[in-house]
Parts: structure tokens; sequence; C-alpha cells
């Protein structure tokens, strides 16, 4: 049934689950990002279901406004990690220490 | 002329104290000589004007200090007491200002060492002169602070440096007390000025201040401060270790400091402030128990003392017992009588010593001299008059004074039932004259009379001072030999007027008239007594060989005569029991406990500690790793869900989130 508790509670399911992708993420930088993503796509799902319960077009024009700044972000993430590992030749999270206090 | 008495010595002090480069050995010397018998002179003139004429002098200055009640002015006031203290001052300053001239004549440093007796005279002459308490007070440190210059005047030498430190310390513990008494003076009386005090002093007679709680006799009060203060300046028992070692300076200050006037200035005060002290019965018996004890005590302790100016020294201090002694029976006249005498026969004795010292080159022990009396004729017989005089041998200057006390004491023994301690007081100075006798004769016999134990070299040297030296000393002479008898009726003649208002006594204290009626022969006990003690010391002295055995290495005798020789062990047992245990306490627990310690754990050094530590375990956390960051974004977030989103739901307390933070914190470090 998609009402509105099981839409939030989905949505917030899936985030949670993008931030234990970051979180417990020890090695890959790509799952990282791609955790990023998820946590763009569950917020775009949360106010597009909140749009149509609250029946008001603000949520989707949001939830298109996102999807933008979603994909500006990983083409601009993506571009730095390519240029990352062009230097560093490793893409491994655990070995990026150069920025200690 | 009143004032250029004061004025004169310092005026001497300041040009050949700063001009003394300029001006040399001989300017400096000419200079303070000529200013400091100006200043005699003139004394002199205020002694007719204001003593035989009778004539009281106030002069007032300037205002000093002028707020709320307290009005303090630079104001002098001359009445016969100032007078008399003022003449025996000058006169021998003087004469230790001619007597040095030639002592001092091969030191590099004459000019400061004239800056410094003309300061000493200065404060002295201000100590005596004051109209106030405070000027008093002004007088009193300033002599204290030029007795340590004096004293510490070979400043090379670390026994000039450490008697010097010791003599100011003690005093200063006086002068502490002598605070203490000013204050409550004020507090008693809204005042510090003579006039108002004394004018007061019977309507306060029953007036009790409230200190903690407990309500204490004013006038007892002040009267045992002031007393306290009189103990350390005139070197009165428990204070009077700084006297024996204040014999490191050059002789003529020996002479000048602690013959005539600084220790003088404790019996002086305690002279002045009579009024008081006769309306505080506790203090009198304070005085006369202090004084007589010291007399006796010191006394003793001279008669092993090696070094010639040490037993000059403890004689002193003995005499000043006399002198608090005579005070506390109420007898202030017969106080300044013997105070005035003591200055010319302690004078002419210090500075025979110093003339002995010159001619040996130096030598201060008794035991290395001997014989001295076919060399220094002149010498020996001033110093045998001097001595003579000291043990109050009849007709001499000591004998008016001393006996006198001695018979007034007999008088309050018998004759004043509520005085209990006076029969004490009577019997302890009674026996310290056989002790005086003891160690004047001592002293003759080892350094004029006795085979020589001398450095043969030194034969061949020896000679008589120079007439600069042995003017002062004939003059002293004279004095030592004349003035009590010339000055008695004066001082203490029946119904003499001389006195006016400067001393007061109780009519009920003042039993002058008995000691004229005493029984012939308590009179004459000091005289039996003085001529026992020489019998002894001659016994000793002049028969060694009859004695050797049987008294001088006699167990008993011995370690009698070995404690004395150690002054009781009053030094021992100062350093064991209070210096020592102030300075641990000093450095242990003010210095490296409290200071270096608690204080600075809690202040800066804790600072500069904690907080480098904190901030080190703050940088700690930045590890570089992302995941780390990460971590702490989520820890962030969740720890303000779980803490303040529940908070503004429930209504939770304020400091249950405070708990939570430092919590956190603690986590974190």
């Amino acid at each position: 049934m998609l009402n509105q508790i099981n839409c939030i509670i989905f949505s917030t399911l899936l985030f949670l689950i993008s931030v234990l992708g970051i979180f417990l993420n020890q090695k890959n930088i790509l799952i990282m990002l791609m955790s990023l993503e998820m946590m763009f796509l569950t917020l775009g799902f949360n106010l597009i279901s909140s749009s149509i319960y609250l029946d008001d077009v603000a949520g989707q024009i949001f939830a298109l406004l996102i999807l933008t700044v979603a994909a500006a972000e990983s083409s601009i993430g993506l571009a730095i990690l390519v240029i990352y590992y062009r230097i560093r030749n490793i893409i491994t999270i655990e070995l990026m220490n150069l920025t200690k206090g | 002329m009143y004032l250029l008495v004061i004025v004169l010595p310092l005026f001497s002090a300041i040009i050949s104290g700063l001009a003394g480069r300029w001006i040399g050995y001989y300017g400096s010397s000419l200079l303070s000589n000529i200013c400091v018998f100006l200043s005699m002179f003139f004394s002199f003139f205020i002694f007719y004007e204001v003593g035989l004429s009778g004539l009281p002098c106030f002069i007032t200055l300037s205002t000093w200090v002028n707020t709320g009640n307290l009005l303090v002015n630079w104001g002098f006031l001359f009445d016969s007491l100032t007078s008399i203290m003022i003449v025996v001052v000058t006169v021998v300053s003087s004469l230790v200002h001619i007597y040095s001239v030639k002592y001092m004549e091969e030191d590099p440093h004459v000019p400061r060492f004239m800056a410094y007796l003309g300061i000493f005279t200065f404060f002295m002459l201000v100590l005596v002169t004051a109209d106030n308490l405070i000027q008093l007070f002004l007088g009193w440190e300033g002599v204290g602070l030029s007795s340590y210059l004096l004293i510490n005047f070979w400043y090379t030498r670390l026994a000039a440096n450490q008697s010097a430190i010791k003599a100011l310390l003690v005093n200063r513990v006086g002068d502490f007390s002598l605070i203490l008494g000013i204050l409550v003076t004020f507090c008693t009386f809204h005042s510090v000025e003579y006039n108002v005090l004394f004018a007061c002093a019977s309507a306060f007679s029953n007036y009790y201040c409230n200190i903690l709680g407990v309500s204490v006799h004013s006038l007892s009060l002040i009267t045992f401060f002031l007393f306290i203060g009189a103990v350390g300046k005139s070197a009165q028992l428990g204070l009077h270790m700084w006297l024996p070692d204040a014999m490191e300076g050059p002789t003529p200050v020996s002479a000048l400091i602690h013959a005539a006037t600084m220790v003088t200035a404790g019996v002086f005060l305690m002279i002045r402030f009579s009024i008081f002290l006769e309306y505080a019965p506790f203090s009198l018996f304070v005085l006369t128990v202090f004084g007589s004890l010291t007399a006796l005590f010191a006394a003793m302790t001279g008669t092993f003392q090696n070094d010639l100016k040490r037993v000059i020294a403890y004689s002193t201090c003995s005499q000043l017992g006399y002198m608090i002694l005579a005070c506390g029976l109420s007898n202030y006249h017969v106080s300044i009588f013997h105070l005035s005498n003591h200055a010319f026969f302690k004078a002419l004795l210090f500075l025979s010593a110093g003339s002995v010292i010159h001619a040996t080159t130096d030598e201060q022990d008794m035991r290395r001299m001997g014989s001295l009396a076919l060399f220094l004729p002149v010498t020996y017989s001033l110093m045998l008059s001097g001595s003579m005089s000291l043990i109050g041998f009849p007709f001499l200057t000591g004998f008016y004074s001393k006996d006198f006390i001695l018979e007034l004491s007999q008088v309050s023994s018998y004759f004043s039932f509520n005085l209990s301690y006076s029969f004490f007081a009577c019997w302890l100075g009674t026996i310290s004259v056989f002790f005086t006798a003891f160690y004047s004769f001592r002293l003759l016999y080892l350094t004029f009379l006795n085979n020589s134990n001398i450095v043969r070299i030194k034969w061949f040297i020896m000679h008589e001072s120079s007439l600069l030296m042995l003017l002062p000393l004939l003059i002293l002479g004279l004095g030592s030999i004349f003035i009590g008898y010339l000055t008695k009726d004066m001082f203490i003649g029946q119904g003499s007027n001389f006195w006016g208002t400067s001393i007061y006594v109780i009519p009920q204290n003042s039993y002058i008239l008995e000691a004229e009626f005493l029984l012939i022969h308590i009179k004459w006990l000091p005289f039996f007594l003085s001529v026992l003690g020489i019998f002894f010391v001659t016994l000793l002295h002049i028969f060694p060989l009859f004695l050797y055995k049987n008294v001088r290495y006699n167990v008993l005798f011995y370690q009698f005569a070995f404690i004395l020789n150690k002054k009781w062990y009053w030094d021992k047992v100062y350093n064991i029991f209070l210096v020592k245990p102030l300075l641990i306490f000093g450095y242990l627990i003010s210095f490296k406990n409290i200071d270096r310690g608690f204080i600075e754990l809690l202040g800066p050094f804790n600072m500069s500690v904690l907080i480098p530590f904190l901030s080190r375990k703050v940088i700690e956390l930045q590890t570089g790793q992302l995941n780390h960051y990460i971590f702490f974004i989520v820890y962030g977030f969740l720890i303000f869900f779980t803490l303040f989103v529940p908070g503004l739901i429930f209504d939770i307390e304020f400091n249950s989130y405070l708990i939570g933070i430092f919590c956190i914190l603690l986590v974190f470090i």
C-alpha cells in the first residue's frame, strides 16, 4: 500500500541504509558515492510522496531540483575521484589520510 | 638653635655622604666634627634653657599627615628629658667623631663612615625630640637602619654582614610591637601627639579596649607593646642576642650605638611614657622582672666571655637591665640618671677597648693580651676608672646611680607589700653587682695585668694612641668620675624640680625618701658584693697556680663557666627552635608547597599543562581518515537527536543536558 506512513518508513529505511553504507564502508570510495546518490534518491522519494499526500507541487519541484543537483554533484565527485586516482594511483579510503589534525 | 642641633648632623652626613669623593678624608672628618661639635654646644644651650631654666619648648614645623582623626605634625618637643638625652647623645657622638678621625685613619671609606655617624646622630636626635609617636617611630627605625649600616661598615666581612642583618631583624621584632603599640594608642586616644596622650592618660586609666571579644586594659596593652619595642632596641632578655653580635662593627660604632645612643632609646621610650606605665601596674611588673633578669643574665654571661668588646657589650646589656628595672620600680628619674652616667663610662670603656685593640693591631681576644698596663698606662688608668665607675665604686659616677637603683629596689622589696616581685628583682639586681665586679676586673686583669700572651713582634710596635684618640678618652674619663656627683642633685635630688612635667610618678609609687633611711648594712651590701667579686677574680687570675687543681678544673665550675661562655646557649636555642623551623617552614611550606605548589597548580602552571593536553586530545580526533569524519558527523547527529529533540518535546531539564555533554566530553578524552 502506498500510504504516507509506508512511504516515510520506506524512505527513512533507505536513508539509514545509505548512511550505514557510508558509515560502515572502510574500503571503497565508489560505494560511498553510490550511497550518497541513494541518499539523494530517498530524499527525492520522500519529497515526492509528501507532495502527493499534501497535494502540493512544491515538493515535486524540489525533487526535480535535487535530481539536478545530484547529477551535477556525482559528476563533479567522480571527476575529483579521477583526478585523485591519476595523482595517487589508488582510491582506497583507508589510505586517504593526508589531512591529519 | 633648637632645630640646628638636629639638622647639623644630617647636613654633615649628606655632605660627606654625597660629596665624600671630593672632600676626602680630611674634608669629611673636619666637616662632620665641626657640625657635631656645634650641635653639642647648641645642645648645652638647650640644656641650660630647657633643663636648668625650666622653659620647655615646642616647635611645630608643618603638618605631616592630616587625615580624619589622625594629625601628625613635624613637631619637636624639648623638655627636661629631651634636653638630657640630646646632651648625652651629642656629647658622646662628638667624642666618638673626634675619636674615629684617628681610629679610622687608615680606612679607605672614612667619608662614608662619617656620613653614617652623622645619619645615626640625626635619627637619634629625631627620636628623642619627637613630639608624637609617629616621628618617634621615624627616629626609631632610622636608628635601626643606621645601626645596620654602621655594623655592616666593613661590608666585605661575612661576620659583619650576618650580625648587621641579625641586629636589624631582631630590632624589627621589637619595632613591629612598637607599631602595634602606636596603633592601640591611636585606637584608644585618637591621637598620637604626646600633649594629648599625656594629658588624657589619667582619664583613660580604667579604659578597656575590645580585642576579638576580649576586653583588655588599654594602657597595659599599650605599655606592654611599647615595652616589647624597648626589649628589641634596648637588648633586654629575649631579644638581646643582637647586641653582642653587633660588635663586628668598628669600635667607635660600638661606643656610639651600644653605649650611649641606640640601646638607650628603649629606656628613653619607657621613661617618656612614664605616665602610661604608672597607670598600668602589670607593665610595671613585666618591666621589673625583665629588667632584673636581664641585669643578672647579662652580667653572668659577661663573666666568661673572652672577647674584649663582647664583655663590655654584655655589661651594657646588664646595665640596661638596671635601667629598665628602675623604670619598673617607678623611678624613672633614677633610670635616666643611670642612663646618662652609663653613657659616659660605657663610652669610655668601649673607646678604651678600641685604644687597646688599636695598640695591639686588631687583637680582640683577651686571652692573647696581658701586661698592657706597662705599655698603655693612660688607657689603663682610664679603663680602670671606667670599670670602677661601672661596678659602682663609691664616689665615682656609677655609684650615684647604680647603688641608688639597688637601694630603691631594696626599699620597694621591704615597704610595698603589694609588690612581691620587687623582692625578686631586688636580689637579682644585687647579685648581679657581684658579677659586674667580677667581669670588669677579669677584663682588667686579662688585658692589662696578667702575664702577657701577646705575640712578641707586637711588643715593638705597641704604643699609646695619639692625642686625638686620647682626648675623648680623657674627657669621658673625667665625666665618668665626676658627672655623677655633679649632677646628682639635679637628677635625683630630694625635691628637685628639674624634671617638671616630663616624668610622672603616682605619689604612692614614689618612695625615694625611704631609700635615704635604709639600714646601713643594706646600703653597704652592693659595695661588699663588688669587693667579693673583685676578690674572687683576683684569686682566679692573679694566683692561678694555687687554684688550678681546685677551681679551674673543677667539673662543676668548668661546666658553669662553659655555659656562661656559650651565652647560656640562647643563640643555639633560638636557632634550633625558632630560626631554623621558620626557615624550613618558609622554604617547604610557604615557598614549595603553597607558592610553587598549590597556587601554581591551580593557576598558571596547571593551565599551561591542561589546555595543551586537552587540545592535543581534540587534535588527535582528526585522524585524516574519511570514515572517521563521517563517524563524527553521524555521531553528532545522533547526539543531537537523542539529547535535544526529545528535550524539546518532553521538556527535559537543562542540567541533564549539561551532564550529557560532560559525559560526551569525557568519552572523547
